[in-house]
C-alpha cells in the first residue's frame, strides 16, 4: 500500500531521499568532468608559461586588471545571491528565492557586459586569438568560461520562472540546488582564471 | 555533528554564514589584487594560487555545501581534483626537466 502510494505520486520506483542524493551525486560527477575540461587548458597554460615566461609577463599587462577585478566581485556576489536563493527555497520562501535568482541573473549579465567591453578593447588594439600563445589561451579560457556563464544564465532563467510559479518548496528544491552547484562551479573556475591571466600572467 | 543526527531534512545554511563567507572572499580578492602590484618574483604566482585555493575551498565548502555532504560526495569532488593534480604535476615535471637544445 505504502509502496503503491509512492509510485503513484512520483511516477518513479524511487524513494525521494534516494532520488535527491543520486541527483546531487550525478551533478558532482558532471562538475568533475567540467573540472577536467578546464584542466586541459590549465595544463596548456602551465606548459606555455614555463616555456615563454617573458611573453606571459609582458602580454598580461595588456589585460585590464580593474575590469577583471570588477568581474571577480560581480561573480562572487552572484554566488552569494545564488547560495541564499537555495537556502531561501529550502525554507519555503519562493518569492525571495526567485527574486535572488533574478539578482544572480542580472549579475551574470553584468559579467557578460564587462567581458564584452574587454574583448572589444582587445580587438580595438588589434589583439586577436591568433596574436600570440598567451592571447590564444586568454581567449580560449575566458571564452569557454563565458560559454558556461551563458549556459548558467539559461538554467537560472528556467529555475527563476519555475520557482516563481511555485514548482519548488521546502520539501522539494533539488533543481534549484543543482543549478546553484553549476553556478558556483562557474565562479570557482573564474577564481583561478582571474589571477592566472590578469594578475600574474 | 549534532546537526546531522537530529535533522532528517538536509542541512540548510543560514544567510549569516553565507554573508561571512562572502566577506572573506571579498577580503581575499582585494588582497590578491593588491599583492599583484608588488614584486615578489616567482612568489607572486605561489601567493596568487594559495589565495585562489583558499577562495575555491570556501566556495566549495560553504556555497556548494560540501562541508555538509556525505563521504561519497566528497569522493566525487576530490577524485577529479586528484586527476587534475596528476595532470598538472606530470605536465610541470615534464616541462621543467626537459633538456632542450
Amino acid at each position: 500500500m505504502e509502496q503503491a502510494n509512492t509510485e503513484h505520486s512520483h511516477g518513479l520506483h524511487m524513494d525521494p531521499q534516494v532520488e535527491y542524493s543520486s541527483s546531487k551525486l550525478g551533478m558532482w560527477l558532471f562538475l568533475g568532468t567540467e573540472i577536467m575540461l578546464f584542466g586541459g587548458l590549465f595544463a596548456a597554460y602551465a606548459i606555455f608559461r614555463a616555456k615563454y615566461p617573458e611573453m606571459f609577463l609582458e602580454q598580461h599587462q595588456e589585460l585590464n586588471r580593474e575590469m577583471g577585478a570588477i568581474n571577480t566581485c560581480i561573480l562572487i556576489f552572484s554566488s552569494l545571491t545564488m547560495a541564499i536563493a537555495v537556502s531561501a527555497i529550502q525554507k519555503g520562501k519562493r518569492m525571495l528565492s526567485s527574486l535572488l535568482i533574478l539578482v544572480t541573473i542580472i549579475c551574470g549579465l553584468g559579467f557578460g557586459v564587462v567581458k564584452y567591453f574587454e574583448y572589444g578593447a582587445k580587438f580595438a588594439h588589434h589583439i586577436y586569438p591568433d596574436t600570440s600563445i598567451f592571447f590564444s589561451l586568454y581567449f580560449m579560457m575566458t571564452g569557454l568560461h563565458m560559454l558556461h556563464v551563458f549556459v548558467g544564465l539559461l538554467i537560472l532563467g528556467v529555475l527563476m520562472v519555475l520557482t516563481w510559479k511555485g514548482k519548488f518548496n521546502e520539501k522539494y528544491s533539488t533543481p534549484v540546488e543543482l543549478g546553484g552547484l553549476y553556478w558556483h562551479l562557474v565562479d570557482l573556475i573564474w577564481i583561478y582564471l582571474f589571477p592566472l591571466l590578469y594578475l600574474v600572467g | 555533528m549534532s546537526e546531522h543526527s537530529h535533522s532528517e531534512e538536509h542541512h540548510v545554511t543560514s544567510y549569516t554564514t553565507y554573508f561571512i563567507v562572502w566577506v572573506v572572499l571579498m577580503i581575499l580578492t582585494v588582497t590578491t589584487v593588491y599583492i599583484s602590484y608588488l614584486d615578489f618574483g616567482t612568489f607572486n604566482l605561489v601567493i596568487a594560487m594559495v589565495v585562489a585555493s583558499i577562495k575555491a575551498a570556501a566556495v566549495a565548502l560553504f556555497f556548494m555545501h560540501l562541508k555538509f555532504e556525505d563521504k561519497i560526495t566528497w569522493l566525487f569532488a576530490i577524485f577529479p581534483l586528484a586527476l587534475l593534480a596528476l595532470l598538472m604535476g606530470m605536465t610541470i615535471l615534464d616541462t621543467f626537466t626537459r633538456i632542450t637544445p
